[in-house]
């Protein structure tokens, strides 16, 4: 059957081929099937803070820039991307002007319109909106329509990096005519609306059913000639991810699955031989990390304890934590390229930074970490006075370094920890894991003494990255006031309780700094103070793993933007 | 017997409260947030607000109050308005019960949901109780024989090896291998022709029949129990002493008597059906209303969940009810009067 429809479409494809315009036609590849295990609820972005919602809607409405896979930024919307150069963001950084394309048009025939940018602003910060996305819009006084195709964003503090507001999947333009009654408290009753956005974007739904399936058919008033090759698409959720996987890669049924975190074992048998697809992995900035405590976690401290009090050389400094040699020998320690192996497979690469990406970010500095280095650091345990006991274990005046590492309960993350355990027994190091259920780690409930900001351990792993493709506010994380302490409600960001003046600041110089060289410059040199003073010892550069089917030609990955940021160029390959 | 139903149905009222009640005190002390599962780069000043726009922010007894009117008022005459084309009162600012996750009334996603649930896990139901009598009687009539022995040992194999397990070796062998049936069921696809009829019969026959294997192996044990209480009973062998044939004496004697509690059984696990297979919904991505109430418990969407489990208890009193008038009717001796 399936054979006899292949030999139709080729005849027919054979016989098409003789005129000439047939390969640009629109709609000439039928449907594009895509299969996302975790189905979108909702195709409104602003509603929902979900990847699969991000996704699902990105191919239906669209922002005024996108990020390539390469973090680069790219003018989608927008004539061009605005620079202090061509006089689109003002000199004190204070504004910021968009000009967007003309003759577009949104998939109803009407135009495109600034009318439409400020809506969407309107739209997400009206505090009864309950809009997921309104950090994208933080900082902005106004936004004003200057001409029909011309925005200005007006903020309320100097922005060197204004790309925020209109940027990214997490923030596509709605059009005004079909929301307009559904700001506020009404947005959330706006369920035909929020189902069926009308979009400037390649395809346009036609039937959406929450959490199992939407159906999209190529707008006819995509404003690209030819474009999509696609017909429709089939963006069918539901199921899980190694299922997924082998509906691409064994049976062929779909064109591309999302999000395949799946052993390595299975999807590496899935992938070889006459797999019927190819895998691709996407690296965004997601960096697995080990933290380490500057503090004394010791529960006899009472309130004290993993509390930073600062004062000369840190007045409840770790026992052994704070000696530069443990730090060092325990990252020396460690072979990454078993914990990829084991645990990540296609989705990680050895990462010696916390700022791996985007790639002009990424500094080469710290390398000593890529190979495993068990002498050296037992060597420098020695140098600095940390003799082993009778039971293998060192100490030094009493102290033993017997760590606890605790993470969030995973079956991955408990692999790397029992590794690790194992890597940190041969030079010396006792280690005692514990593992808290992820809602309880990750809650930050003040009340609990297991969250990840409490810290009461000497080390802790889990996973964190950023959005957008500018690092400041990631690279704050780890300035002096950002330390989580009682004061703050253990609110601050930097869990290891770094504080470094010479940080700082650093810190202080990017949040003046415009010119992009400078910018890297200094965010590589604050990474590789974090880096080389040991305050988290990097492990794994995570990625996302997706896969599609031979004949299948554009998929890129992207863990910048939408992985579908560029369907409008996808098609089957002939 | 009409005065029954009518005492029952109405006894059903408090406890049907009592259960609603307990329900959303239980969900809402449990702990789960419907923004925990946003990124950890979302605010928490932004998640605060999301809370307040989903209505977290007033006192439970309000919550439950305004729950309850959405259920018992406003949905019903919301329904009454559809089915009929007319509008009673301010149809337009009736509040209904919206999913958290959607923003979309949970009705209608129960109604969207029901069709492929009552195919898929219906129609298992349907083939199970169908193969499970025959092969119960016969298992009884010869006990012990090789037909006895295999079918007890498949039983033992149906209702102890999982459905996860069963679904994810039928996909292996007849998709992957054999490439006879999809993996994927496509809840798109309209039976309007003889083609799409075709193809609606293959994606169902993997897990109508992995469930269908599943309900069998329970039903027949308990119809050969059932048979071979009877067989041994007196008026049993009075019929056969008054020369009736064997046949006779097994079908309309023995098999009436043993469906008894057989038919009971059988009614009180349909309210399960509309509880949807949820393992075997994910496996073959069939998502009806299973895979609603997983992917609902999943992301804490609290409406749909206290939605979809009340309407559960609901099923579940009304089959009771049923299964005890159906008892009334097949056994003789049983009066409620």
């Amino acid at each position: 059957m399936r054979k006899q429809i292949l030999f139709w479409v080729s005849l027919f494809a054979t016989i098409s081929m003789a005129g000439s315009a047939w390969a640009a036609d629109r709609g000439r590849d039928g449907e594009l099937k895509l299969l996302y295990w975790q189905a979108p609820s909702t195709m409104m972005p602003y509603l929902s803070g979900g990847t699969k919602e991000l996704e699902a809607s990105s191919i239906v409405i669209e922002p005024l820039a996108r990020y390539d896979n390469d973090g680069k930024m790219w003018p989608w919307l927008a004539e061009e991307i605005p620079t202090v150069e061509n006089g689109g963001v003002s000199n004190d950084f204070t504004s910021i002007t968009w000009k967007i394309k003309k003759n577009i048009k949104w998939s109803d025939g009407s135009d495109l319109t600034s009318e439409d940018v400020v809506f969407t602003y309107e739209y997400c910060t009206h505090p009864d909106t309950g809009c997921t996305q309104s950090n994208y819009y933080n900082d902005i006084v106004s936004v004003e329509a200057l001409d029909s195709h011309t925005i200005r964003i007006n903020f309320t503090v100097a922005k060197p990096f204004p790309y925020s507001a209109f940027v990214g999947y997490n923030a596509p333009i709605l059009q005004k005519a079909q929301f307009e009654n559904c700001v506020g408290a009404k947005a959330q009753e706006c369920t035909e609306e929020n189902f069926h956005p009308i979009g400037t974007g390649p395809f346009k739904v036609v039937d959406f059913k929450p959490n199992d399936v939407v159906v999209l058919e190529a707008n006819s008033n995509y404003r690209e000639e030819g474009k999509p090759a696609f017909s429709g698409v089939l963006f069918k959720g539901g199921g899980d991810a190694a299922s997924a996987a082998r509906a691409v890669l064994e049976t062929g049924e779909m064109h591309y699955a999302w999000n395949l975190q799946v052993e390595p074992e299975i999807l590496n048998k899935m992938a070889e031989g006459d797999s019927k697809g190819t895998i691709i992995a996407g690296f965004g900035t997601a960096v697995e990390r080990l933290m380490v405590n500057f503090t004394n976690p010791d529960a006899a401290l009472g309130e004290d304890r993993a509390e930073y009090l600062g004062g000369n050389n840190n007045r409840n400094a770790h026992p052994f934590l704070s000696d530069y040699a443990v730090r060092r020998a325990l990252s020396l320690a460690i072979d990454r390229q078993i914990l990829v192996d084991a645990g990540y497979g296609f989705a990680g690469k050895i990462s010696c930074n916390v700022l791996p990406a985007p790639a002009i970010y990424a500094s080469t500095a710290n390398d000593e970490c890529k190979t495993q280095n068990v002498d050296e650091a037992n060597r420098l345990l020695d140098e600095a006075g940390w003799a082993r006991g009778s039971d293998g274990v060192r100490e030094k005046d009493g102290v033993r370094i017997s760590i606890l590492y605790q993470t969030s309960t995973n079956s991955v993350r408990q692999g790397t920890q029992a590794f690790i355990k194992e890597m940190w027994k041969a030079i010396g190091v006792e280690t005692e894991l514990r593992n808290i259920d992820a809602s309880v780690f990750f809650g930050g409930d003040i009340g609990s003494p297991d969250t990840y900001q409490k810290f009461y351990a000497d080390i802790e792993m889990y996973t964190n990255t950023f959005s957008g493709t500018d690092p400041e506010a990631y690279m704050n994380s780890w300035t002096c006031k950002e330390v989580a302490r009682r004061s703050n409600n253990w609110g601050g960001n930097n869990m290891p309780r770094y504080c470094n003046p010479d940080y700082d600041a650093l810190a202080t110089q990017m949040s003046k700094t415009a010119n992009l060289d400078e910018r890297i410059r200094l965010a590589k040199s604050m990474n590789d103070m974090l880096m080389q003073d040991y305050a988290m010892i990097p492990l794994i550069h995570r990625g996302g793993v997706s896969a599609y089917s031979n004949d299948l030609m554009g998929p890129v990955g992207n863990e910048w933007d939408s992985e579908l940021w560029n369907i409008a160029d996808w098609h089957i390959h002939k | 017997m009409v005065q029954y139903i009518i005492r029952r149905l109405l006894s059903a009222i408090p406890t049907l409260l009592i259960i609603s009640f307990v329900i959303f005190a239980i969900l809402d002390l449990a702990p789960g947030d419907p923004t925990g599962n946003l990124p950890m780069t979302v605010p928490p000043e932004v998640r605060e607000k999301i809370r307040l726009s989903l209505g977290l922010g007033e006192p439970m007894h309000i919550r439950y109050y305004k729950w309850l009117v959405q259920f018992f008022v406003n949905e019903p005459l919301n329904i009454i308005e559809h089915s009929f084309g007319i509008v009673i009162g301010d149809g337009e600012n009736r509040t209904r019960i919206l999913s958290w996750a959607t923003r979309s009334p949970v009705i209608d996603l129960i109604v969207e949901r029901t069709p492929q649930t009552l195919w898929v896990v219906g129609l298992s139901y349907l083939f199970g109780i169908l193969m499970a009598i025959p092969i119960g009687i016969i298992q009884a009539y010869r006990q012990y024989s090789l037909f006895d022995q295999i079918g007890t040992f498949v039983a033992m194999i149906g209702f102890s090896v999982p459905t996860f397990f069963t679904g994810v070796v039928a996909i292996i062998i007849f998709s992957v291998q054999l490439k006879w049936f999809p993996m994927i069921y496509d809840t798109t696809l309209e039976v309007n022709s003889w083609n799409n009829f075709v193809l609606q019969v293959k994606q169902m026959i993997m897990p109508v029949t992995v469930l269908a294997f599943y309900q069998a192996s329970q039903l027949s044990r308990f119809m050969r129990a059932s048979i071979l209480d009877n067989l041994n009973l007196d008026y049993v062998r009075t019929a056969r002493a008054k020369g009736r044939k064997e046949n006779a004496v097994l079908m309309i004697h023995v098999l009436r008597n043993s469906l008894i509690p057989v038919v009971t059984l059988i009614a009180l696990g349909i309210p399960s059906i509309f509880g949807g297979a949820i393992i075997t919904e994910q496996i073959f991505r069939v998502n009806g209303l299973g895979q609603l109430l997983i992917i609902a418990i999943q992301g804490a969407d609290i409406p749909t969940v206290q939605t979809l489990t009340f309407l559960f208890a609901v099923l579940i009193v009304i089959f009771n009810l049923i299964a005890d008038v159906l008892y009334g009717m097949l056994d003789p001796r049983i009066r409620y009067d």
